[in-house]
């Protein structure tokens, strides 16, 4: 059994492209669920419309690449609009039960055959991140060798002995721009929590009439955090969908939102990097399971009668969903979180 | 000589599995017919060879769906026409369900014409085991990765009555009706569990769509691998689930109340739990469509103004039986007044002397119960999916939201509502789009009227 490659899978996907498009939905959902208190379920349609609306945009209307990043944003906007005004000045669940209707409502909206010749319909889109790769300054046949650093038409590899990291240089690029993204939205979310309007956010979370009866206006502060939170979804959506170079609307499933949940309390909610190391801690420990089990099993080390291929993903599922339950019983705040500032409540 | 010609019927007699199917309207400014052929993972079925004949007997046109399943043929004037499914076409084990491949239409505006598509499984002796995705194989584009989230909707309604056909649109809406009626009672005895745990408890138990799964698969469990009849298979499935629903209040959630949880943590723990169960059916089940081996496409019977097969009848009138029973025994029965004192009030309902924690065990048996009773009767007529708890779960919400939070009465007639809403809306929207209007439905109920038909105000601010 090849631990080497195991272990160098699980940090390669620890620090990767997916693993920031977690990061990025997490820190959304950590404005709004972290600090507000919103229990939006439906950060997964928020991923969903920004991925959509920079698509559709290129591809079925041909405008330029900014524009559908503008188009992207404007769709999380609209959405958490739509999903806020009937449900912010209601009890929490109800805002849970609107959101994970909202994110189904669009992923079917996007899956159907309707209008399949714009959208694709199950099958998705594609074509519309050449213009991002077009701005790579990597080279795709660079070949050179720094130290530990290797360069070989295109592919990097940092061989540190124990393990490796491989990424191609469209990875490369797209982690580039990711972790510039998170670290600009993580100034920005400290920035911004620490402001009297953060301070604001919390009272709301702690409870919302103390803060009503100083004046504020409850509904347009959490209005403000839906629609923050929402646009860094969206930014989620851009780095998922030019990652992976297309939009799928299954992909989108409330799943998606589920994961979300597990990187930002794994973490540690209501704290500025809870989301980052979340997510890296959670790719590490999925890739590890996953990879090491069909190492196990392609090395005969787990009978295939037992647990066959097609088996592990439900498993490492399992364990995850199991480990969230866990977690949220005997530490709900997570690795770097603060026990009394979430005990949070809805009645 | 005989034997194999034996053999050979029995096997392509098989199993008519009601994989059904359906044909749906899209709107086209064209003048002429058109529809789409689909199966019942709403998946298109491409390559079929469609003929359009006037009534001289003149051919207009052959066409080939496309593939996303479409197809239409232009007419440039109205009158009576023929339309013929080349049957010889069909990818393997697909046939047209009544018999009538051969539709004669008249045509005054720009019209859909419904082929409602079969599953004819070969060598039915392992239902399930080795049904043919005939979707994914006649447009060849299905890849299997994706399986999970694709086929989906068991609420689909295998034998949906729905996409009979559309000559008559009367005929039609009857169908839709009682199909809606049909699904409505299936959403009520989830939707009945659902509404007094949160009555009681102010839990939105996200993990109950679940329950509704479990149902299901443990009753597979009995007829498939240990070999009993289905009803039996029920029985014991409904047992088990008012097991299942106990233990995972005395396990988990009775623990969690006692260790002062909140309840956000608490709702996202039970996504949590949604998320284990469906994986560890995932991982024993496995990601295909499975059928019980009793019941599947069944005869229906045909009054003229409405088709509706025998098991939809039975399964109906058993859930209504149930719902009736259990609000009866809460308006009637000691325990039942306990509850609904706890869904009111708990504190003031403890001081009374009710034992809430035991009200609320019985609440959670029962829920599991009824939701393992709708998963049955839901797998004996779409077939059994670990995701098919989840997809009804949304629709259960709809449900407890339209007839108000908490309220026993109110999700009955919520389900009702939303069960006929959702099967009549394919009257006019593309029937994949069905659960997005209940959906929106939803959405909209929030804005108008948050606290549902027989909730009250007080609840929900």
């Amino acid at each position: 059994m090849d631990w080497h490659f195991v272990f160098s899978q699980a940090l390669t996907q620890a620090i990767g492209p997916t693993m920031l498009v977690y990061a990025l939905g997490a820190i959304g959902l950590n404005l709004q669920f972290g600090y507000t208190g919103l229990l939006n379920f439906g950060q997964a349609a928020f991923a969903a419309v920004g991925a959509y609306g920079l698509a559709l945009a290129v591809v079925a209307f041909g405008l330029p690449f900014w524009w559908g990043i503008i188009v992207g944003l404007g769709c999380a906007v609209v959405l958490a609009l739509l999903m806020g005004i009937p449900t912010l000045r209601l009890r929490a669940d109800y805002l849970a039960i609107v959101t994970i209707a909202a994110a189904e409502i669009v992923r079917r909206l996007f899956r159907a055959t309707v209008w399949s010749e714009h959208t694709g319909g199950s099958d998705g889109m594609r074509g519309f991140s050449d213009p991002f790769f077009e701005l790579n300054p990597l080279s795709e046949d660079a070949t050179w060798t720094f130290a530990f650093l290797s360069m070989d038409s295109g592919r990097l590899t940092v061989d540190f002995g124990l393990f490796d990291l491989q990424y191609s240089h469209r990875d490369l690029w797209v982690m580039t721009i990711g972790w510039a993204l998170v670290a600009f939205f993580c100034i920005v979310l400290a920035l911004l929590v620490h402001s009297p309007w953060g301070r604001v956010l919390k009272g709301i979370r702690e409870d919302e009439e103390a803060v009503r009866s100083l004046g504020k206006n409850v509904f347009a502060y959490k209005m403000q955090a839906l629609v923050i939170g929402g646009l860094i979804g969206a930014v989620a959506g851009f780095v998922f969908a030019l990652s992976r170079a297309n939009v799928q609307p299954d992909t989108f499933s409330t799943d998606f939102t589920f994961y979300f949940y597990v990187v930002l309390i794994l973490g540690g909610a209501a704290r500025i990097f809870g989301p980052v190391l979340g997510a890296a801690l959670f790719w590490f420990l999925y890739t590890i399971f996953s990879q090491g089990l069909s190492q196990a099993i392609t090395a005969d080390l787990i009978s295939p009668e037992l647990i066959n291929q097609t088996q592990v993903g439900p498993l490492v599922f399992f364990l995850l969903g199991l480990g969230m339950v866990l977690l949220l019983i005997f530490r709900p705040q997570g690795i770097l979180g603060n026990k009394r500032e979430l005990m949070l409540d809805v009645r | 000589m005989r034997r194999a010609v034996l053999l050979l019927s029995a096997a392509f007699a098989g199993l008519l599995l009601g994989l059904g199917v359906n044909s749906s309207a899209t709107a086209q400014d064209a003048f002429g017919v058109h529809g789409t052929l689909e199966n019942q993972q709403d998946e298109p079925v491409a390559g079929v060879s469609i003929t359009v004949t006037d009534a001289a007997g003149t051919e207009v046109a052959t066409v080939q769906s496309a593939e996303d399943g479409t197809w239409a043929v232009p007419l440039e004037a109205g009158g009576d026409y023929v339309v013929v499914l080349d049957e010889s076409t069909l990818p393997d084990g697909l046939v047209v369900r009544n018999g009538k491949p051969e539709l004669e239409v008249t045509i005054s505006s720009d019209r859909t014409v419904l082929f409602p598509l079969d599953t004819q499984v070969a060598g039915g002796a392992e239902p399930g085991g080795d049904e043919p995705s005939s979707g994914g194989d006649a447009t060849g584009e299905t890849p299997e990765g994706d399986e999970s989230s694709t086929g989906a909707d068991e609420a689909e309604n295998g034998e949906n009555l729905a996409e009979i056909e559309d000559e008559g649109g009367a005929t039609r809406a009857v169908s839709l009706l009682f199909s809606g009626l049909h699904f409505g009672l299936m959403i009520a005895l989830a939707a009945v569990g659902l509404s007094m745990v949160f009555g009681t408890t102010g839990l939105t138990n996200f993990a109950h769509g679940d329950l509704v799964t479990f149902g299901a698969v443990m009753a597979l469990l009995f007829n498939l691998t240990f070999g009993v009849p289905v009803w039996i298979a029920a029985i014991a499935a409904v047992l088990l689930g008012a097991a299942f629903g106990w233990l995972q209040d005395w396990g988990l959630w009775a623990r969690l109340r006692r260790r002062g949880t909140g309840l956000v943590s608490m709702m996202i723990i039970s996504i949590g739990v949604a998320l284990l169960i469906r994986n560890v059916t995932l991982f024993f089940v496995g990601g295909e469509r499975q059928r019980y081996n009793e019941f599947v496409g069944q005869q229906p019977w045909d009054f003229g103004w409405l088709v509706i097969t025998p098991k939809e009848v039975v399964t109906g009138s058993i859930a209504l039986v149930v719902c009736i029973a259990v609000g009866l025994a809460l308006v009637y029965t000691r325990l039942g007044k306990a509850t609904r004192a706890v869904a009111d009030n708990p504190s003031l309902a403890e001081s009374t002397g009710i034992d809430v924690n035991q009200v609320v065990r019985l609440v959670w048996t029962i829920g599991g119960a009824l939701a393992a009773m709708s998963g049955v009767f839901l797998g004996i007529s779409d077939g059994v999916k670990f995701d098919m708890g989840q997809h009804l779960l949304l629709m259960v919400f709809a449900a407890v939201v339209l007839g108000g939070l908490g309220t026993a009465f109110g999700a009955f007639v919520g389900a009702m509502l939303i069960g006929v809403f959702v099967q009549m809306s394919t009257l006019v929207v593309a029937p994949e789009l069905k659960y997005v209007g209940a959906l929106a439905v939803l959405i909209i109920i929030m804005l108008t009227r948050p606290q549902g038909i027989l909730g009250r105000r007080e609840r929900i601010g």
